[in-house]
């Protein structure tokens, strides 16, 4: 029901950014989806991969802070109200989002969602009574 | 102006043997109060029957910081604590702070010492003393003003900060003299500026500064931009506060060390030996007079070195040159001091685990500014923007908790700061002094 996201803490200094880019394409890791929250000091990157555990170690070789979070993915049609749909559950049960962020997938014409809830587990016992699909780890990491 | 005409001025012979008769007189005291110096001096097989000559002295265990930080709080006082009528601290090297105190005669002795620094920068009964030195645990703004009322002079109790305030009351009360540290006159100088405020118009006369290293260059700059005298003056609270050495406005060169309370040793940092007289070392004091917090052969760590020759203002005492640094990694922000090792106190009960970080301090419009540049490891890193920035904030108030500093925190990426064979660079300072 989880995906694993792995995070980087980033300085905001040019190049860094690149840096953790190549690191992974050297490892031939693939990134499914990403986003980076800047404050004026340092950024940290979100990333879901192909192979969490590889991008993990090649960055912390490379020196990087990583941390593993468990997030959720959720599947929503690709039309007007789908992420409505989602929040409004959420706000009814008083499961705060603490950040998220969205990829359309290629083929099925659905977005894919990834929210990064405060009480994850509630968040997916919700999900499921209200009837949204959330999507296996290994099928995000594999898309 | 001499405060103390008899004592000031007393030839060295009288003075050296009114120095020995006080030092036999402490050792004895010391021995038989402070059950702490009783070993020390045990175990240094030296007993006070041994005190016969000034020369003695050297056969006296040193005291340091850390015989502070093992009797904390109260271990070192010489006087039952009913008779202690004043508690001051100031920095420890870790999360405790160093605790002196005083009996109703040290306060006493303490205003003479204060006095007697005013009068040598030219102050006088009918001055208004302009007092910016920070009141509280810290020993600067409750010592300078004993020392003041006793001259004679009215005293502004302002204590530090709030700048445009303090122009605007030196302007309305007519301060003529200005005690702060030299790094805030100057911040003051800026913000007249700013305040379109022309120091001519002030009636501000003469400057005594202290609690912070500073050199003639800022001396020059103090004096050009606020049309002053400064005067530079010297303290410590484990010795006394202000007042253990002072400038006169006569020559503006060593400080006069008063010797009827205090005796300097310079003495080499790494041997422990005292070097001849005009040589640089490791300022060591013990105190001649102090009731309630002596100490004997106190090392300061303060660089310096003593100028024996006589002054032209016909005071007796030997003068010990400014300080010019440090045998340790002490910094003084503001007037305050920081070891680097209470910040790293604070961060590793924060992390749990050894900290990386750098202090990194600078001196921006006049005033020392500290960044504390943490690396963030897997320990304290989060996904979440709110988390981290919380943990910044969290470290700045636990350091100004501690210090009585404020710095800010910058949270950095992890092997950015320099490691030298090993061991990290804890300190860049950039202050241009």
């Amino acid at each position: 029901m989880k995906v694993e996201q792995i995070s980087i803490f980033l300085e905001n200094k040019s190049g860094r950014l690149a840096e953790v880019a190549g690191v992974l394409a050297k490892a031939e890791i693939n990134i499914r989806a990403l986003s980076l929250a800047d404050t004026t000091d340092f950024g940290i990157l979100r990333l879901i991969v192909n192979d969490t555990e590889k991008a993990k170690q090649v960055l912390k070789d490379n020196g990087f802070t990583v941390g593993k979070t468990a997030v959720i993915g959720v599947e929503v049609a690709d039309k007007p109200g789908g992420l409505a749909e989602i929040l409004n559950v959420m706000k009814d049960h008083n499961i705060n989002v603490e950040y998220m962020y969205a990829f359309v997938q290629k083929s099925a014409g659905n977005a894919i969602i990834i929210f990064r809830f405060d009480e994850l587990e509630k968040a997916i016992d919700v999900l499921r009574k209200s009837g949204i699909r959330i999507m296996r780890g290994e099928d995000i990491c594999a898309l | 102006m001499i405060w103390n005409g008899e004592f000031e001025t007393l030839p060295r012979e009288a003075l050296e043997a009114l120095q020995l008769k006080r030092l036999k007189n402490l050792v004895e005291r010391v021995y038989t109060a402070v059950p702490y110096f009783h070993k020390k001096m045990d175990e240094a097989g030296v007993k006070p029957a041994d005190i016969k000559s000034l020369a003695d002295l050297v056969k006296l265990p040193f005291t340091t910081k850390e015989d502070l930080r093992l009797n904390y709080p109260f271990g070192l006082f010489a006087v039952p604590f009913d008779t202690v009528v004043r508690i001051h601290a100031s920095s420890g090297t870790t999360g405790k702070p160093t605790v002196v105190g005083y009996t109703k005669n040290d306060i006493e002795s303490w205003a003479e010492l204060m006095a007697r620094t005013l009068s040598a920068g030219g102050a006088h009964k009918g001055d208004v003393v302009h007092n910016a030195y920070g009141y509280g645990l810290f020993t600067g703004g409750l010592g300078a003003h004993y020392g003041a009322e006793k001259l004679g002079a009215a005293v502004i109790p302002i204590s530090g900060g709030n700048s445009k305030r303090q122009i605007m009351i030196m302007q309305d009360f007519g301060s003529t003299v200005l005690l702060c540290t030299p790094s805030y006159a100057l911040n003051l100088a800026d913000v007249m500026k700013e305040m379109q405020v022309d120091p001519k118009t002030l009636k501000l006369r003469v400057g005594l500064f202290g609690a912070e290293p500073w050199s003639e260059n800022m001396r020059q700059e103090i004096e050009a931009r606020l049309n002053i005298m400064a005067i530079d003056i010297f303290g410590l609270s484990e010795v006394m506060g202000p007042g253990v050495a002072s400038e006169c406005i006569e020559e503006k060169h060593g400080l006069h060390v008063f010797e009827d309370f205090f005796i300097p040793e310079i003495i080499d940092p790494e041997t422990g030996v005292p070097v001849p007289h005009g040589e640089r070392g490791e300022l060591v004091f013990t105190t001649l007079t102090k009731e309630a917090f002596p100490v004997i052969r106190y090392r300061t760590k303060d660089i310096s070195r003593l100028i024996t020759e006589p002054c032209s203002c016909g005071r007796t005492f030997y003068r010990m040159q400014r300080i010019t640094g440090r045998t340790d990694d002490m910094l003084i922000i503001r007037g305050v001091n920081v070891f680097p090792s209470q910040i790293e106190h604070v961060l590793m009960s924060i992390e749990g685990v050894e900290p990386h970080y750098q202090i990194i301090v600078d001196r921006q419009a006049s005033l020392d500014v500290m960044e504390v540049q943490v690396e963030v490891s897997e320990s304290i890193f989060s996904d979440e923007i709110k988390v981290l920035e919380k943990l910044g904030k969290k470290i700045e108030r636990e350091i100004k908790d501690l210090l009585g500093v404020s710095c800010k925190v910058k949270l950095v990426e992890p092997k950015t700061i320099q490691r030298s064979e090993g061991k990290a660079k804890r300190v860049i300072d950039n202050r241009k002094l």
